[in-house]
């Protein structure tokens, strides 16, 4: 077995979750919400990316990032902006972020059947390069140094603009924030539009590994990152990220060195970890040590 | 309402509705009549969903692999031993012997269900909110990889067949006693202790109540329930796959929930009903139907609109149709 090879695609794979989790996280910061159909938007990029198929590469990706920011947009302002100002339950809305994905999924099958798109943009980082008899794709290199990038981008982002500033006052106290003179649908609006630009990188550097497009694509991804979201720890950014990351590299990592027979049962035992995490350290695993009686759903 | 009416009418409206629905099936075609038993099965699945979520509060995402559980064993042990030799040799010895009967299937695979439930509640009813949430997720994922290809304990991916049906009376009544289960569990001490955990853990926990065995003991018996539930579609549907028990039917059931309203027994059994009702009328109406005109609609929209009502309604009116209240309780 070639353990570098292993290592660098679950970095790869860890690099990509992890930057799914702080979509996921950043608009869970801010509205205490749950959004399950962030796979969704990922799927409409990937889409926008098949039907682009032809165009020039810089062309295709700035559509499909338009494309996406749009929906995330339009998620928020129709379903979720209702929602929150009809005081529904945190389980609620939950479901209702259910709802929403199963919707977008029903609306994807309708328009673009159930066999699926190949999406050819990017194809040729499929190629690799030889370091130490290591075969590294370039696509691996890409994710993770993108990863990287964006994770340092959005920090940077909540750290040193004023935008950051309000984003951070309202995920820490929405009603003081706001108090305060942070204008609520701006700042909500505003984690939206972040999430959706991490969403359509998403789809722009899993599409060249995965060229598969299907309706319900989103699902899995969806589901892995929030895993490694609440592994990781909710409340802040750095410790979603790094849950998601922690997941992606621990299914890339079993993948290769499962053997043959025991392999089917992968998820199985990234599950059964996950259990075991959220038994020992409920706040996550990353989450500082002390301890917190705040209830959440 | 007099004081004795009010209980009667709350337990007694979501069985008048069950008992209903079923005699209404007797006068259908077949394929109707099958959409009507699935709702039925649904009710089931989605009241037992009600006795841990409604009481507690609590969002659980793995009632699924109870009813998978449920279903497999009363489906492996209602199919001919010959059979079972033939199709899955790989199965453990006393599934592959054993033959029973359904009404006894039906009462093992609750046992079956709420063993699981129990052994599943003992560490994870310590968490709650979205840890909960994500933990019982993993026990589902967990039990779909396991049937998916685990040769011992069933077909795996193939389909497992030629499992006895069930008539539409036998299913009513199993949906009927999982509603007076839940009906009686609720008006238990139990249930009340289990609701005031809800409304307020920690009034709730000076009054020396254990928010951990409450939730526990619910779980367990929506565990029996689901069980019961996954008993009671197997013998409905005849054949069996993995991926029936997984994240579509989390999905749909949960929405039914929601739906109907999380908080009382008469909003889990009105969203059960009313959304199978729409998803079979909107199943016909994709191949024509006459209501006053002819309605044909694309194929596919069933899908698009049956997500659309329910995200519309979970907007709109998020403590979903009933409001979580039981049947004749008047707003004040």
């Amino acid at each position: 077995m070639n353990w570098g090879q292993a290592i660098a695609d679950a970095i790869a794979l860890g690099a990509l979750y992890g930057v799914v989790a702080v979509g996921i996280g950043l608009v869970f910061g801010v509205m205490r919400l749950i959004n399950f159909a962030y796979g969704e938007l990922i799927t409409a990029g990937a889409y926008v990316l098949a039907y682009t198929s032809g165009w020039p590469p810089v062309l295709a990706i700035v559509a499909c990032f338009a494309a996406v920011i749009a929906l995330a947009l339009a998620q928020e302002r129709i379903a979720f902006r209702p929602l929150r100002r009809s005081g529904a339950t945190p389980a609620t809305m939950l479901v209702a972020t259910f709802a929403v994905s199963f919707l977008l999924q029903a609306i994807y099958l309708l328009a673009f059947g159930t066999r699926g798109k190949i999406v050819g943009t990017l194809g040729e980082l499929n190629s690799a390069f030889t370091v130490n008899g290591v075969d590294i794709r370039w696509i691996v290199l890409v994710t993770t140094v993108t990863g990287l990038a964006l994770l340092a981008a959005t920090a940077t982002m909540l750290n040193r603009t004023n935008m950051g500033l309000h984003l951070r006052a309202a995920a820490h106290d929405f009603r003081t924030a706001r108090i305060l003179g942070v204008r609520a649908n701006r700042v909500i609006g505003l984690s939206f539009v972040v999430a959706g630009f991490l969403a359509a990188a998403v789809s722009v550097l899993y599409t060249v590994s995965n060229p598969l497009v299907q309706p319900s694509m989103g699902v899995p991804i969806t589901i892995f990152a929030l895993v490694g979201v609440v592994v990781g720890g909710l409340d802040r950014l750095w410790s979603a990220a790094l849950g998601g990351f922690a997941v992606g590299f621990v299914y890339g990592m079993f993948g290769d060195v499962l053997s043959s027979q025991a392999s089917p049962y992968l998820p199985s035992v990234v599950y059964g970890a996950v259990i075991l995490v959220l038994l020992l350290r409920p706040a996550g695993l990353f989450a500082p040590f002390r301890a917190r009686e705040v209830e959440r759903v | 309402m007099s004081r004795g009416l009010r209980p009667a009418l709350q337990l007694g409206m979501p069985v008048l509705l069950l008992v209903v629905t079923a005699v209404i099936a007797g006068g259908l075609s077949k394929t109707h009549q099958l959409e009507f038993e699935n709702a039925l099965v649904m009710t089931a699945i989605v009241v037992a969903l009600y006795v841990f979520m409604g009481n507690s509060g609590v969002i659980s995402f793995g009632h699924v692999s109870f009813v998978a559980v449920g279903a497999y064993l009363a489906g492996l042990l209602t199919v001919d031993p010959q059979t079972k030799a033939f199709t899955m040799p790989e199965l453990l010895g006393v599934l592959r012997h054993s033959h029973i009967g359904t009404l006894p299937s039906l009462a093992l695979a609750a046992v079956v269900g709420a063993v699981y439930a129990l052994a599943v509640g003992l560490p994870l009813m310590r968490l709650s909110g979205l840890p909960a949430g994500i933990a019982t997720f993993a026990v589902l994922g967990i039990t779909y990889n396991v049937l998916y290809y685990w040769q011992k304990i069933g077909p795996t991916a193939q389909t497992l067949s030629d499992i006895p049906e069930t008539g539409r009376w036998t299913i009513a009544l199993g949906a009927i006693i999982a509603v007076v289960v839940a009906y009686v569990y609720q008006s238990s001490r139990f249930g009340r202790q289990l609701r005031a955990t809800r409304e307020d853990p920690a009034a709730a926990r000076a009054s020396g109540i254990s928010i951990y065995r409450q939730r526990l003991l619910a779980f367990t018996v929506s565990g029996a329930l689901a069980g019961l539930a996954g008993g009671l579609y197997v013998h409905e549907l005849g054949i069996i796959t993995p991926d029936l028990f997984y994240l579509d039917l989390t999905f749909v059931t949960l929405a039914m929930l929601v739906f109907g309203g999380m908080g009382s027994l008469w909003g889990a059994v009105l969203g059960a009903l009313s959304i199978s009702a729409l998803n079979s009328f909107l199943g016909d109406a994709e191949n024509t139907v006459h209501v006053g005109f002819r309605l044909t609609l694309p194929n596919g929209t069933r899908l698009v609109t049956i997500g659309a009502v329910m995200a519309l309604v979970l907007i709109l009116r998020p403590s979903g149709l009933t409001g979580g209240r039981e049947f004749g309780w008047r707003r004040r």
